[in-house]
């Protein structure tokens, strides 16, 4: 395949990028001064408290809400653009599957808005549907499924368009710790088998240093960056990575940036 | 702000409804507009649009001067004020019935919460109680009422209207007095079991406020449905005096005096309005208790 | 607080209707007290097997109206409703008419529409049936429209859905459970509309009219058996709406 331009533009170009929301009485600064690039590829974490910005950036992203000042890229196209050729596929919070479609059905949604026949919406839902491993949940309905099966419905269908990018706003935030740890080797798994670049939104410290190449440290008041941290995990995650010294050592870095202060190490007392 | 724009909208709509009734009046076809019909069958087919002469549709500006014309020629009073007198003496009886169906509505509520076996059994009966027409038991009710005034005790007629009226009433209220006291979260209702409060101390501090987003619109359309009942009743015993019975009395010279009737039919809409608009006022010093209500 | 066994639901009613005819009779059977114009309930079931054919012609009259009447009223209410849900304008003039439409008695207007319409067809009776329809379908239509999740918006503009798209796979379902709501509110407002409004004039038909004649003529029982007529066909009106708002709202968004 020859590389088109669009092949080598990053996945995510932020330069200068800031939000103001006005309320009743004035204004909100919920981003200032983003500068960010995320590569074609690769794994990103945006991390922080509550109030930094971290879904707001999602957000403008997605091309759900327009940034005040500076530019923002999607594959070198501006986010509406990306929005209209369906570059990327979001996952929220609330899987936010419609009850009154069945697996198969939610998971075709986006196949089926964009004019995909019957038979190749059915033959790529059979796909997805393996890919996330619910092949033999595809006609139950959302009310029969548990949370970590329906954000696996919500996944399957954010990478029904085969997208370059995923945007994920705590897609396992509502799910408890060992539904949500399998699910992060399954989301390991599949982003480094499509290939595509992912922007994970989360205030879990161990899932942002587990997932990524690299963690978006943020801060709230004004929401902005205060640092990059890259993890530099070679090679497929597993629950072996869980227990290495490396990853400690890489959450202990990300914790510290948080904090904004050198945290003390239990091993050092 | 936004209350006047609101009511600034409301009036544009309604000169649009008076604007449409003339435009139609002036360009509409003459006979109106009839599907199906069979020559020379009167009454066939189905009249989609009527006929536009000033007899079928009087202009507005004939309702309205009729309004100061005597009621029925001579010295009689002008027809506004014969109006509106008896569209008082029919508000007077409506809310007296709703008072009655509120306090029964509210007792039934009471009941069919506390008990659930009260609710299997009593519910279905008030649900079915709406299915039976007024006007079958409405003779019934001032036959008994007439009995107990020949017994002894005072019973005017209005009185009968009135109990008739509360039949209407009741219904919304139990309804809305149900659901309102069965609605607070299991946790509230743990809460209060927890401090050891009885049913009594739970229902006036937990039940009753969180009755009240409930129970305010079903006491707005109580007051729309006793008014209903309190015309429909005057007109099936024919109690002189009250609006519905005026309808009537003026539609049957319709013909001769085709503004006439409209004249108590606009009283009649003003009395539904003022009826909930005064229920409505209940509610305004009972904000707080008001969160999370639904409108209408 | 022990649970009741599951019979107790349907025996409770079926116990409080028996005990409801019981005093029923004592009162005009037994004591005798009750006024000429309350008959035995037994009077009232020997009219209606004999009569049954009479009523049920009357019955269809009267059904016949509130069935167009629900139609035509619930109709229009969808129009409205979408209109208004589109356009803020339209929702600001349509708001306060239809609250008031609400509250005032629609049957106070049939003399008026029959003489529109003419005396002598069902229109006037139908008209009223579908203004009283037209009200809780509207309201509950309305909020049907402006019940869409916030999440789920999300999603279908991140689908790059157009605008015909979003009402057709999202509003739409959402919005349809509150249409059978509304459709149980108003079938049983039609037929008690379209009954009562007999009463304020008309055609010399119907359940409303045979009521009021036979009661003035002192055929109690006869009268009486027309009113079961009505009611089983409030009571039809409503289990079959009431069925299918239980079928739509299997999967409701909520």
């Amino acid at each position: 395949m020859t590389p088109t331009p669009e092949d080598s533009a990053p996945a995510v170009r932020a330069s200068g990028v800031g939000k103001t929301f006005a309320v009743t009485r004035g204004e909100v600064v919920a981003l200032t001064g983003v500068e960010l690039e995320v590569r074609a590829g690769e794994f990103v974490s945006l991390i922080g408290p509550s109030g930094c910005g971290k879904s707001t950036l999602l957000r403008l992203i997605a091309d759900l809400d327009e940034s005040s000042i500076g530019t923002l890229e999607v594959f070198g196209k501006t986010p509406r653009q990306a929005r209209l050729d369906q570059d990327y596929g979001i996952a929220f919070q609330q899987a936010g599957l419609l009850p009154w479609r069945d697996v198969a059905a939610n998971i075709a949604l986006p196949l089926e808005l964009h004019g995909v026949d019957a038979a190749g919406r059915k033959a790529r839902v059979a796909e997805l549907a393996e890919l996330v491993g619910l092949t033999d949940f595809v006609d139950r309905y959302p009310d029969q499924l548990s949370g970590g099966m329906q954000q696996r419905v919500a996944i399957a269908r954010a990478l029904a368009e085969r997208p370059r990018l995923l945007l994920m706003d705590e897609p396992f935030g509502a799910l408890d710790e060992m539904t949500r740890e399998y699910l992060q080797g399954e989301l390991a798994r599949i982003a480094a088998e499509t290939g595509a670049a992912v922007v994970f939104v989360t205030h879990s410290i161990p899932e942002a240093v587990f997932l990524s190449d690299r963690v978006v440290v943020m801060s709230p008041r004004p929401g902005r960056i205060t640092d990059v941290i890259a993890t530099g995990f070679d090679g497929p995650r597993g629950d072996a990575l869980r227990e290495s010294p490396e990853y400690f050592a890489k959450v202990t870095e990300v914790r510290e940036a948080l904090h904004g202060a050198p945290v003390e190490r239990a091993n050092e007392r | 702000m936004k209350r006047a724009a609101a009511v600034g909208w409301g009036v544009l709509g309604l000169l649009l409804v008076a604007g449409a009734w003339e435009l139609y009046k002036a360009v509409g076809p003459v006979d109106g507009f009839t599907v199906g019909a069979v020559d020379g069958e009167t009454g066939s087919g189905v009249m989609l649009l009527p006929r536009t002469n000033d007899r079928s549709m009087p202009h507005l500006w004939d309702m309205g001067a009729r309004l100061f014309e005597a009621t029925s020629g001579g010295s009689t009073p002008p027809l506004w004020i014969t109006v509106v007198q008896a569209a008082g003496f029919t508000l007077g009886v409506a809310a007296v019935g709703w008072v009655i169906g509120v306090l029964v509505g509210l007792l039934l509520g009471l009941v069919m919460q506390r008990w659930r076996i009260a609710e299997w059994g009593i519910l279905p009966w008030v649900v079915v109680s709406q299915t039976v027409p007024l006007i079958a038991f409405a003779p019934v009710v001032n036959a008994i009422g007439n009995q107990i005034d020949r017994g002894g005790v005072d019973w005017p007629q209005w009185a009968s209207v009135a109990v008739i009226a509360s039949y209407l009433a009741f219904f919304p209220v139990a309804i809305g007095a149900l659901r309102g006291l069965g609605s607070p979260d299991a946790i509230h209702v743990d809460l209060m079991r927890s401090y050891a409060a009885g049913y009594w101390k739970t229902l006036f501090r937990l039940r009753l406020p969180a009755a009240v987003p409930h129970l305010l619109p079903a006491l707005r359309l109580a007051a729309a449905n006793a008014v209903v009942g309190a015309v429909v009743a005057e007109v099936s015993i024919g109690m002189r005096g009250g609006i519905g019975r005026m309808i009537i009395q003026l539609a049957g010279q319709g013909s001769s005096d085709p503004s006439a009737p409209w004249g108590p039919t606009f009283g009649a809409i003003a009395l539904g309005l003022v009826a909930a608009g005064s229920v409505a006022l209940l509610g305004v010093g009972l904000k707080t208790y008001r969160r999370g209500e639904a409108t209408a | 607080m022990s649970a009741l066994p599951g019979w107790v639901r349907l025996a409770a009613p079926v116990g409080v209707g028996v005990l409801i005819v019981a005093l029923w009779m004592l009162w005009v059977d037994v004591l005798r007290t009750a006024p000429r114009m309350l008959p035995s309930p037994i009077a009232i079931g020997t009219e209606l097997g004999l009569r049954w054919e009479l009523i049920l012609g009357d019955v269809l009259v009267t059904g016949t109206n509130a069935v167009i009447g629900l139609l035509a009223g619930a109709l229009l209410a969808i129009v409205f409703a979408g209109l208004a849900a589109a356009a803020r304008p339209i929702d600001g003039m349509l708001a306060p008419l239809v609250a008031a439409l609400a509250v005032v008695p629609i049957v106070a207007l049939t003399p008026i529409l029959n003489g529109m319409f003419g005396a002598s067809n069902q229109f006037g009776r139908q008209a009223v049936a579908a203004i009283a329809a037209f009200v809780p379908v509207f309201i509950n239509v309305l909020r049907g429209l402006r019940q869409t999740r916030p999440v789920h918006r999300d999603l279908l503009r991140a689908s790059a859905a157009t605008g015909i798209q979003t009402f057709r796979v999202l509003t739409l379902p959402t919005a349809l459970p509150y249409l059978m709501t509304g459709l149980r509110i108003a079938s049983s407002l039609a037929v008690i509309s379209a009954l009562v409004a007999e009463y304020f004039g008309g055609p010399a038909d119907g359940i409303g009219t045979a009521i009021a004649t036979y009661a003035k003529s002192g055929r109690a029982a006869l009268s009486w058996s027309f009113v079961a007529g009505a009611i089983a066909l409030g009571l039809l009106f409503f289990l079959v709406t009431s069925l299918l708002e239980r079928l739509v709202t299997r999967r409701a968004p909520v």
